[in-house]
């Protein structure tokens, strides 16, 4: 974090041009001719993506595109006389974030740079690519698992279940006949999980009451409505 | 009489202690467990797993010490709280005191003990910083994904499928006419048929958007159905009621987590109308209680474990709206019961934390919290106070529209067969939803874009319909725009956003409620900042073409820019919110942390306060507290003052004709009668008495605590039979040396119950409850116990005098 914010600090008081010099004085801010925005926010807005997921890249284990890539300065220029407005996207460096820079090919002739980039709002960006990957990836998985381990629960296990203990034990489970629920059948199986007594059933034991839990949140939810309603 | 019976059927209760041993904790395990034997003999019993448990769960309180130590040791058990049971603060914050003392005393003694002690102080920071860590990951997970998948509706990303359409279009130059379109991103039109015009294309975007809608919507009531019930609506009415101090076991559990974020996701994307930001404090507050099981300190005591809860409430609004000073006072004002100033500087500490740790994960790309951050600051004239004042009005009205409609219509769905079609009702409500949503382009749009949308101030970089105004570019100087004529496409957008605001006023009320985790805030503040966009384009124009009317005349010249519809949105928004939830202080934070201007705090608050007053006046309570009355959760409102002229004697149990109060004498009842009464009787606990003829009061003993305890000695305890003597006196009674073995309760009794006169004022009485938390409080006369009166005593009474039925208002 240290070095980051010396970093910082630096990329505040950029070498500018000339021209570029006399923009920022004449106070074309927020038209954003200084990098960055308000002086009191540069350390903040210049943390680049989380540090967690740099671990990640550092480790090559997720290496997908470079992070360079991640930076962009946009700039939005206004219709002027007649050309449409026009928004620019260029990956630059933060300090090379203006119009002069970005904005190529120039729409307008010479004289008239000045006054086309006077209106132009340029504005850094950063984003993290690995983390939005990653993220949407994590989330996509989890959901998968979860889809399927619910079409397991609903389709795959009573017939498992039934062919593993025949049709008598499903037909005792007395109270759940007719809930067509997914694990409708867990009071029995927990009756069962006990009377054994090794460290694989004790898995298949707290499967069972998590089910049994899941059952009584359904039932108090959604049959008798006592809570959320 | 006894304690206050739970009134569920007898059936259900037993369901109740079954799932008392759910996996929200070990040690609450083995307390379900033994509780089941006792309680329900024909339930499968899970007593021969107890032995093995507790041994290898006691931890502290080893199994292999022997009976003597076994006694003065807490049995594991005695001291917590079945389902939907109500917790007693009193108690819970004097066993911590007592474990706090324990702790220091013992500090000096050794290195070990003072790094204990020093580990101890630190657990709750330390805890902090883990809840902000987990609690703002998981809210970069879901804007992340809820962005993604809310774009995945109308198109995908060539360029990587997981990009929204702002990142697929992160490096592409284009006009302003076409802002949206990039080659990379290709809407499903144009994938499938190879162009994006025409009346096809956009049927099958239509029909895509509405697939997605569907599906998503789906896909999340079936997870919440299938896995996780608890994890369905917003979450904050049964929050508030656990922090003061109820208890629904698994709640906070972490299926309720897991399905919570990932199907909040798909709700929030599916375009149904409703937000993230309640379920987030759920979220949070989940985060919270699942980490409180690292920290023997908060797992074993509820009061404290509620503690941590309110400040993850705080770290949950603090993600959500990006603003973490008014995270901690919306706990502090809409949450919380119970919070000390410790609380304070620690939910202080964990919003910090989640905000950094989602500042840091960046989730929209710009470096903001939230999606609708605005900055702007332009002045205000004193005059703009008026439609400030009107917008307040409108917010009041809608928020007590909204929760009479919404708290009607959610009673249908728990009284009649409505509620027993969840999954339909949803797949009917986000039809609709998404059939009538698109072909309005701001229904289209998620709504924290739409808000994002109508906060803006219309600079000259602006190119969406609601910034066409009439541009006369040879007078405009840099950023400074003057009030112009609306063109052609302001006033498209007007009526657009009157149809969208229509929409969204009805669709909401049948949105809120249904079974997927929804939230309340951005729906209600699209009203309200639709509302007040349309007020605010309306003076814009009206002080344009009569800026010569002598209202304008002083501050409002041809050629100056006075009136910003943006602030006019904003304002909306707040007021709006406010109606529904009436909050005020949080509220007016939350909003000047999401603008970072601090000129617009009196017109929030103007808008805030006028919108209570208005709301206050037709219905009395917000949207929460008229949730938590209709799902009868004990619930001791702290805000509302208790003004009946009535008597504890009044209150309290038993009633003049009813059989005399169930007690238990302190050295003179066997371990036989003591079974019978439990048996016979559902109450949560009985006083203690020196004996029936004089009736002094010894003591109050819980149920829970008794049944754990007998069934302890009876089998760990030699010589403890039938007949056997409980005695809860320091020393034994004398007895004839051929009496069986006698049962010491001591340790279970609590010496100090609260009591009262049975002349005390209710008044009073309902403040004690309050302040203190409370569960139950004898009544005594002259001396002797008298009668007892309960929490849920209390809440049938002022419901009573309230003119409410009390048998329906109450949880059963």
């Amino acid at each position: 974090m240290a070095r980051r914010l010396v970093k910082c600090k630096y990329a505040q008081a950029p070498p500018l041009s000339a021209v570029r010099s006399r923009y920022v004085t004449e106070g074309t801010s927020p038209a954003g001719m200084t990098p960055g925005g308000t002086p009191g926010r540069e350390p903040l807005e210049l943390v680049p993506a989380p540090r967690i997921f740099h671990l990640f890249n550092d480790n090559q284990l997720f290496d997908f595109s470079s992070n360079s890539e991640d930076v962009r300065c946009k700039c939005i220029c206004p219709p002027y006389k007649d050309h449409l407005g026009h928004i620019y996207n260029k990956n630059i460096s933060q300090k090379d974030c203006d119009c002069l820079h970005v904005v190529e090919p120039m729409p307008v002739p010479g004289p008239d740079v000045e006054a086309y980039c006077l209106r132009c709002e340029c504005k850094y960006e950063e984003r993290s690519s690995v983390t939005i990957k990653v993220t949407i990836i994590i989330y996509l998985s989890i959901l998968g698992l979860l889809l399927l381990y619910m079409v397991y629960l609903t389709l795959a296990e009573p017939i498992l279940k039934r062919r593993l203990f025949g049709h008598s034990q499903l037909i005792q489970s007395d109270e759940d006949i007719g809930d067509h629920q997914p694990f409708a059948n867990a009071h029995d199986v927990l009756a069962r999980s006990r009377s054994r007594a090794n460290v694989l059933n004790k898995v298949e034991y707290a499967q069972q009451r998590w089910k049994l839990q899941v059952q009584e949140q359904r039932k108090s939810v959604f049959d008798r409505h006592v809570v959320l309603s | 009489m006894g304690l206050e019976a739970l009134a569920m059927d007898q059936k259900g209760y037993r369901r109740g202690s079954f799932q008392s041993s759910t996996s929200d904790e070990d040690m609450l395990e083995i307390a379900g467990a033994s509780l089941d034997f006792s309680v329900a003999d024909d339930d499968p019993p899970l007593y021969r797993e107890m032995g093995g448990f507790s041994s290898y769960n006691g931890g502290g309180m080893n199994g292999t010490s022997t009976i003597m130590d076994f006694l003065e040791e807490p049995l594991p058990g005695v001291g917590t709280y079945e389902d939907f049971n109500t917790i007693d603060w009193v108690r819970e914050k004097s066993r911590d005191r007592d474990r706090h003392r324990e702790i220091t005393s013992r500090s000096k003694e050794s290195t070990w003990a003072l790094i204990h002690s020093v580990s101890d102080a630190f657990s709750g920071w330390l805890l902090m910083l883990l809840i902000g860590l987990l609690a703002g990951s998981l809210a970069g997970l879901i804007d992340i994904s809820a962005h993604w998948m809310t774009d995945l509706k109308e198109g995908v990303c060539l360029a990587g499928f997981w990009f929204n359409h702002e990142h697929c279009c992160w490096k592409s130059n284009t006009t302003f006419m076409d802002r949206d379109k990039c080659p990379e991103w290709m809407s499903w039109s144009e994938l499938i048929l190879g162009h994006g015009e025409g009346a096809f294309a956009y049927i099958l975007n239509y029909f895509m958007y509405v697939t997605w809608a569907l599906l998503f919507s789906l896909l999340a009531v079936l997870l919440v159905k299938g896995f996780a019930p608890y994890a369905c609506g917003s979450g904050i009415p049964e929050i508030k009621t656990i922090l003061s101090g109820f208890i629904i076991r698994g709640y906070l559990g972490k299926w309720t987590l897991i399905i919570k974020t990932i199907t909040l996701v798909l709700a929030v994307s599916s375009g149904l109308s409703l937000g993230k930001e309640g379920p987030l404090v759920h979220v949070a507050c989940c985060c919270g209680n699942i980490l409180c099981h690292l920290f023997t300190k908060y797992r074993k005591n509820e009061a404290k474990r509620r503690e941590v809860l309110s400040a993850a409430a705080a770290a949950g609004v603090s993600v959500a709206f990006g603003a973490p000073i008014g995270g901690v006072l919306f706990s502090l004002e809409e949450v919380s019961y119970y919070f000390p100033l410790k609380t304070l500087w620690r939910s202080f500490f964990a919003a910090l934390v989640a905000a950094f740790t989602l500042r840091s994960i960046n989730p929209f790309g710009n470096s903001r919290l939230v999606l609708f951050y605005v900055e702007f600051h332009m002045p205000w004239h004193l005059l703009e106070l008026v439609p400030f004042i009107i917008l307040g009005i409108f917010g009041g009205l809608w928020g007590a529209f909204f929760i009479r409609s919404n708290i009607a219509w959610c009673r249908r769905r728990k009284t009649t067969k409505l509620g027993k079609y969840p999954v339909l009702e949803v797949f009917v409500v986000t039809a609709i939803t998404a059939v009538l949503a698109f072909p309005n382009e701001y229904t289209r749009m998620s709504t924290s874009e739409l808000i994002s949308e109508l906060f803006n101030d219309c600079g000259i970089l602006d190119s969406s319909k609601l910034c066409e105004y009439v541009n006369d570019f040879n007078s405009t100087k840099g950023d400074d725009l003057p009030d112009r004529a609306a063109g052609p496409g302001v006033y498209t957008a007007m009526w657009q956003l009157a149809l969208a605001l229509i929409m969204k006023v009805f669709i909401t009320i049948f949105t809120f409620g249904m079974k997927v985790p929804s939230g309340l805030f951005i729906p209600s503040m699209a009203v309200g900042a639709i509302a007040g966009r349309l007020l605010g384009v309306a003076v814009e124009q009206l002080a344009y073409y009569h800026h010569d009317w002598p209202i304008f005349s002083g501050w409002c010249s041809q050629g100056a820019d006075c009136i910003t519809p943006g602030l006019y949105a904003m304002v909306g928004a707040a007021a709006c919110l406010g109606g529904v939830t009436r909050m005020t202080v949080s509220l007016v934070v939350i909003m000047f942390e999401l603008t970072g201007g601090l000129e617009y705090i009196v017109p929030l608050m103007a808008a805030a306060m006028t919108s209570k007053w208005v709301a206050d006046a037709i219905g009395r309570e917000g949207i929460y507290d008229a949730h938590i009355r209709l799902n009868g959760y004990p619930f001791l409102e702290a805000k509302e003052e208790f003004s009946h002229k009535t008597l504890a004697m009044d209150v309290m149990r038993p009633r003049r004709n009813d059989p005399p109060l169930t007690v238990i004498t302190q050295d003179s009842m066997t371990v036989e009668d003591v079974e019978s009464i439990i048996n016979e009787t559902t109450y949560s606990g009985y006083p203690v008495v020196v004996s029936r003829e004089s009736q002094r009061l010894v003591g109050f003993v819980l149920r829970r605590d008794l049944i754990i305890s007998i069934e302890n000695a009876r089998k760990k305890q030699d010589g403890i039979v039938s007949t056997s003597i409980i005695y809860f006196t320091d020393h034994s009674p004398p007895l004839p040396p051929s009496s069986p073995s006698m049962l010491k309760l001591r340790s279970i009794l609590d010496l100090s119950p609260f009591t009262v006169t049975d002349q005390t004022p209710m008044e009073i009485v309902v403040d004690i409850f309050r302040k203190l938390g409370l569960r139950q409080c004898l009544v005594t006369h002259n001396g002797k116990l008298l009668g007892i009166i309960t929490k849920k005593d209390v809440l049938k009474h002022i419901a009573q005098l309230a003119n409410q039925d009390p048998d329906s208002i109450l949880f059963n």
